[in-house]
Formats: C-alpha cells, sequence, structure tokens
C-alpha cells in the first residue's frame, strides 16, 4: 500500500500548491428560494399530483379507509399476480389483494425478485415541485432492489405529513446515511435522438397514491 | 495521440449529411426544452450564482474537502484509493475487479472511466467490461466512440440504432428480438431484455458519480433509465472512479446542483432516478464499496488562475446543445471523451496542448458565448478559450506564427495613436478600391461565404472630434 499512500500525499501536495496563491472564493449566498410554491398544503398537494403526473406516473387519491381497496384494484388492473412486500408495510395496505404476498425475510434474490410483478411500499416523503418520491428503506419501503426488479410499483404517499414544496425543503429532512432513492415518474431515458421515452430498466409503471385526510 | 486536428476532424464531418442532420434535430429538440424547463425557476441567476461559489469553495479548499471526505467514506464502511493518473486508476480497478474473482463488471455510464480508457484496459486484462447506459450499449455494439457528454450515441438515429442492435446484440448476450422496428420504446425494449441477464448475475459494479459530500461521505448518482440503480445496488461489489472535483462541501449543497442539474442537461425538473449512498449499509447493496479519486489532470488545470473555472462543470452538457460549431463539426471531432464548448478548456487543461489535437481545440470556437449563457456554474467559456490560445501561440505551435505576427503588428498600431489615426483615414479615404473578396488561400475561403463590413466614410475619432457637444 506504500503506492497508495504516496498517491494521496502526492496528489494532495499538487493541489495545496496548486491554490497556494489563489485568491480567497466569494461566500456563498444562499438568496435562492427556499420554496416556489405558496406555503399551502392542498396546493402544494395539487403541484405534486400534476408533477408527477406529467412524468407518467399515474396518480390516485383517496382517504384511509379506501386504501386497501384502492391497492388492490392498482394491482388487479395491472394483472400483477405477486407483490413483493417490504418488511414493516402495514398489512392493512394489502388487505384486500389477492396477489401472493412475497415477504423479503430472508431477502429475495435478484432472480427471484425478477419473479415477481410488484412491489407495494411507502416512502420518507415526496416532493411537489419536481414531482419526486423518495425511499430511504425505512419500515414499509425495503431495501433497494426491491423497488428496482419488479416492473410495477405502487407506491403511497401520506399527505399532508410526507410531502414538502421543494428540493432545498426535502434535504433536512433526509438522513444521509441511509440509503436515498429520489424517483421522478418510470423509467425513462432519452438516449434516442434526445427524445423521452418510458420504460427501460427500472419499473415502467408507477403509481402513486397520495393518502388524504388521514 | 494520433488524432486528426480539430478543423481536419470537423470538415470531414460537416460533409457528412446524415450526421448533421441527426445533431441539428437533437440539439434543437433539448435546446427549447431546456430553455423551458429553467425559466420556471425565477430565481435561476441566483440558484446560477450559488453553484458556482460552491464550486470554487471547493476548488480553492479542494484538500480539506477530499480529506473530509475520505474520513466520512471510511468511516461508513467504504475503502477510499487515490489514483494520481489513468494508468494507476486502472491498476487500482483492475486489482479490486480481480481480488473478487469475477471476470466480468457491469458499468454505469461514467465520463472519468472513459476518460482513463478503463475498459479496454479490462479487455486487456481478460475481464468483461458491459456498458449498460442505452447510449453507451449502442456505442459499444457499434464499435463506435461517444460523441456527446450526456447522449454518447447522438450522432445515430433511431434507424441506425436498430441495425447495430439486430446485428450486434447476439454476439453480447441476448439476441435483438426478431422483428425489431425503429420506434424508441421498441429499442428501449430491447435494451431492457438484453440487460437484465447482466444485471441479476453481475457480481461487480463499476460506476462514477455526480457528487461526493465531503461533509457525510455521500456519493449521489444521477440517472435516467435505471441501469444506474441496477450498478449500484445488485452487485456485491461496487468501484467507483470519480474525479476529484466532484466533491461538494456540504449535504445542503445539494439543494441548488440537483435543481440546477437536471434541468440543465435533460430539461426536466428531475431526472427519473438519483441514487444517494454512504459507504456501504447492512442488508441493502453492495457488502464492498470502493471509491477510486482521480486526478489525472485536474490539478494542473486547479494551477492555472483562469482556466481552473473548468473544474467547476457538472457535466450537463447544456453548453454543447446550444454550439453552433458543435452543432455542425459533432462530438468526434473534438477528439476527446469531453466534447463540446467544455470540452475545448477541459482536454486541452487535462492532457496538456502538445498534440495538434489538442492546440487546436481552443480554436473549436466561435467565442458566440451562448456556452457561458446556459451554463449552470457560470464557466466562462469565452475566457478560457482565449486564455488558452494565448498559451498555445506562447507556445509557438505550427500554424500559429501567422496570427502571432498579425497580432504584433496590431499591438504596434494600436500602442500609437497617430499612427492608427493615420491608418484609419487612410482605409476610409480608399473605401472606393476596397475588394469585396479577401486575397490569400486561407482568407479568401473565409470572404467565399461572407461579405466584408463595410467600412464608415469617416473614422469615429474624426466624427466625434467634430460632433461632441
Amino acid at each position: 500500500m506504500t503506492d497508495a499512500v504516496s498517491a494521496r500525499e502526492r496528489i494532495l501536495a499538487r493541489v495545496r500548491a496548486a491554490v497556494a496563491n489563489a485568491p480567497e472564493a466569494a461566500a456563498v449566498a444562499r438568496d435562492y428560494r427556499t420554496s416556489h410554491t405558496a406555503d399551502d398544503p392542498a396546493a402544494v398537494l395539487g403541484l405534486l399530483h400534476e408533477n408527477l403526473a406529467d412524468y407518467r406516473a399515474h396518480v390516485h387519491r383517496t382517504a384511509p379507509d379506501g386504501l386497501a381497496a384502492l391497492v388492490a384494484e392498482r394491482l388487479a388492473e395491472r394483472g400483477a399476480r405477486s407483490v413483493a412486500v417490504p418488511p414493516g408495510l402495514p398489512d392493512a395496505w394489502l388487505a384486500a389483494t389477492d396477489a401472493v404476498r412475497r415477504p423479503d425475510e430472508p431477502r429475495l434474490s435478484p432472480y427471484a425478485l425478477d419473479g415477481i410483478d410488484a412491489v407495494v411500499t411507502g416512502c420518507a416523503l415526496a416532493i411537489a415541485e419536481t414531482g419526486t418520491i423518495v425511499l430511504d428503506g425505512g419500515p414499509g419501503q425495503g431495501r433497494r432492489a426491491l423497488t428496482l426488479v419488479p416492473d410495477l410499483h405502487v407506491c403511497v404517499v401520506l399527505a399532508p405529513e410526507q410531502v414538502v414544496a421543494s428540493v432545498p425543503l426535502a434535504l433536512p429532512r433526509l438522513d444521509p446515511g441511509r440509503p436515498l432513492t429520489w424517483i421522478s415518474g418510470p423509467s425513462a431515458t432519452s438516449d434516442i435522438e434526445l427524445d423521452r421515452v418510458e420504460g427501460v430498466h427500472g419499473p415502467r409503471t408507477l403509481e402513486v397514491i397520495l393518502v388524504t385526510g388521514g | 495521440m494520433g488524432m486528426p486536428s480539430f478543423p481536419e476532424a470537423a470538415r470531414e464531418a460537416v460533409g457528412d449529411t446524415t450526421l448533421r442532420a441527426n445533431l441539428r434535430h437533437a440539439t434543437h429538440t433539448i435546446r427549447d426544452k431546456r430553455a423551458r424547463a429553467v425559466a420556471e425557476l425565477d430565481d435561476w441567476a441566483a440558484l446560477r450564482e450559488a453553484g458556482k461559489r460552491i464550486k470554487d469553495d471547493t476548488l480553492r479548499h479542494l484538500d480539506t474537502y477530499l480529506v473530509r471526505l475520505e474520513a466520512a467514506v471510511t468511516a461508513a464502511g467504504g475503502t477510499v484509493h487515490w489514483a494520481a493518473d489513468a494508468a494507476e486508476a486502472n491498476r487500482i480497478v483492475t486489482a479490486l475487479v480481480r481480488a473478487t474473482g469475477e471476470t466480468e463488471v457491469v458499468k454505469v455510464k461514467s465520463m472519468a472511466t472513459q476518460e482513463i480508457g478503463l475498459n479496454e484496459h479490462l479487455e486487456a486484462e481478460g475481464i468483461a467490461a458491459y456498458e449498460t447506459d442505452l447510449a453507451e450499449l449502442i456505442v459499444q455494439l457499434g464499435e463506435d466512440r461517444p460523441s456527446h457528454i450526456l447522449v454518447p450515441a447522438i450522432h445515430r438515429n433511431r434507424a441506425e440504432i436498430r441495425d447495430i442492435f439486430a446485428e450486434k446484440m447476439g454476439s453480447w448476450g441476448r439476441p435483438a428480438p426478431d422483428g425489431l422496428s425503429d420506434t424508441p420504446a421498441e429499442l428501449a425494449e430491447a435494451a431492457r431484455l438484453h440487460l437484465r441477464e447482466k444485471f441479476l448475475r453481475a457480481k461487480v459494479g463499476i460506476s462514477g458519480a455526480n457528487f461526493m459530500v465531503a461533509e457525510t461521505g455521500t456519493l449521489v448518482v444521477v440517472e435516467s433509465e435505471g441501469n444506474g440503480r441496477m450498478c449500484l445496488t445488485l452487485p456485491e461489489t461496487l468501484i467507483s472512479v470519480v474525479g476529484i472535483e466532484k466533491v461538494v462541501p456540504s449535504w445542503r449543497d445539494l439543494e441548488v446542483f440537483l435543481q440546477t442539474l437536471p434541468r440543465s442537461s435533460t430539461a426536466e425538473r428531475m431526472n427519473p432516478y438519483t441514487s444517494m449512498w454512504t459507504g456501504t449499509t447492512d442488508e441493502d447493496g453492495p457488502s464492498a464499496f470502493h471509491l477510486v479519486l482521480l486526478d489525472n489532470g485536474r490539478t494542473d488545470a486547479l494551477a492555472d488562475e483562469v482556466g481552473r473555472q473548468a473544474l467547476r462543470c457538472i457535466r450537463c452538457s447544456a453548453c454543447l446543445n446550444v454550439c453552433p460549431v458543435y452543432e455542425r463539426a459533432g462530438g468526434h471531432a473534438y477528439g476527446s471523451v469531453y466534447p463540446g464548448p467544455i470540452g475545448a478548456i477541459l482536454t486541452p487543461q487535462l492532457r496538456g496542448t502538445s498534440s495538434e489535437i489538442d492546440a487546436s481545440l481552443p480554436y473549436a470556437s466561435s467565442l458566440c458565448g451562448a456556452c457561458y449563457e446556459v451554463c449552470p456554474v457560470a464557466i466562462d467559456i469565452p475566457e478560457v478559450l482565449v486564455h488558452l490560445r494565448e498559451r498555445v501561440a506562447e507556445e509557438g505551435g505550427k500554424g500559429h506564427r501567422l496570427e502571432k505576427a498579425a497580432i504584433k503588428a496590431a499591438s504596434w498600431v494600436l500602442d500609437r495613436p497617430n499612427t492608427l489615426a493615420a491608418v484609419e483615414r487612410l482605409a476610409s479615404a480608399t473605401r472606393k478600391v476596397h475588394p469585396k473578396r479577401l486575397p490569400g488561400p486561407g482568407a479568401r475561403q473565409w470572404s467565399d461565404h461572407r461579405d466584408l463590413p463595410e467600412l464608415p466614410a469617416e473614422p469615429f475619432r474624426d466624427w466625434w472630434r467634430k460632433n461632441r457637444p
């Protein structure tokens, strides 16, 4: 490892020599907006709905007592006969579906996950201005592979408590120590003639259920 | 490097009408979309200024932030390696792959690994590296070179992509479906099927990163397709090769770049997937994480007080999409993995200007300034281009002697106001006999397509003397 140590010292020495006479950088002024949206939960939720849909997520709303039926309906509509279940997902959410439950305990192999039609999860939070859902591996979300390999992701967002307006409002609520996945619509690519096409490697269908009035 | 100089390569590219049509279509599509996505944020100027200053602070104290990053990554279960140049980085990665006993790796698009020629190196060492980004796959299967930072296969249209998939997929793994059409959705589906088997069996993933947060040790990869998530999540070992300038000081700094990067690159409010990870996590994702910090010429750029601003670059590629020169010449003419305006200032700084191609890059621009205007971290690309031209001229390479002589004559006249006035008056008085075209081989070509500006009847300074109040 002597080589590695010397590379480290060499690079750091070169950096120090390169900036030795450089002027101090101007202080960072954070005079950009914390949010671009009025501080009104209904407006923020409306914006989230609109932006998720704009990037081809399918968005639904329900009161808490309609959640189980809506989850069952979305799975049935997409022909999902099996569903991966992250640890900590409330039993009630899957109470109405007859899809086969595939708990991730013990961990399902990538091949096993590839054979499962859908996954149902909660989330850590959602960002209205960008139409983004953030998963942090907490209860009811599971490890990252779980929401990646199955082709249908049904994600439940509890409003208003899990919804923030903007990226600057989202970051302080997230723990960088946890693996984070930010999801804005289904998998997509712009690689063919810079034109956006939905559906490449991640789930090709993203169903988002906004639960209100909880 | 045996690369032809930019003018030579560009001449050939400009003659390729398919290439020109592909580039024009793609760059114009994204240009308008970007403008709309940026217009949604009325504080864009403030975000741009903040991004610039965060990066300037990072660069000014790069040693501090790198050491902080190393400590945070290590504390979170990762291992940090340092590579002074491409050869060292390739050696480190090869040894890490060897140690796993595997002979294939899956890769998520990374400019740094392209820069160091990692795939070629691994291949020579008997390790197969599979590119998984759709455009990278097109480039790899077509045995082609990338021509755009964001969309390496931008020079290919859908019909060409269909042909490459139909012909080549079979020899790399699962063949393309029979009767594959050229609709983008079907092409994306073919890539999904072809790569899925590779993702599921992969034991080693290799990535770059868009950002590394010094404060927390968090790496960030921004992508669209989900191939990044596959490479970052499914393998047991993850190796990330990242340029030292990709560090940002604090977690909070991401609030700026996660707003400016997606809108500048794919013209989206947010890209479909962003992955953030800090070291390793029990029961979730790779159990071993290696970060290879790459210098490879970056400290040379850092030492140049004008040129160092190029290291602010967050690789959005907005400058490529608005550049009139890139639009016509295409990415290959730049002879580097970093094409377009940013490439014209980055490549000569990373590699030096001793080769013909690298010495010609600072001239691959009309200095129109569109690149500076769209840059989300306010890199004054024209300023750096002019600075690098000076450097090339100082070094006195071939083809720059005439320019030097002309500049010398001009500065002699400009330093002598009386002589200048006399020359101006002479020029005005002889207007009637001025040619419409310039003589001489280079100059005549230029004026073949342009009219020379007409000189005014009298020099401004004479007019001013007569007319000022």
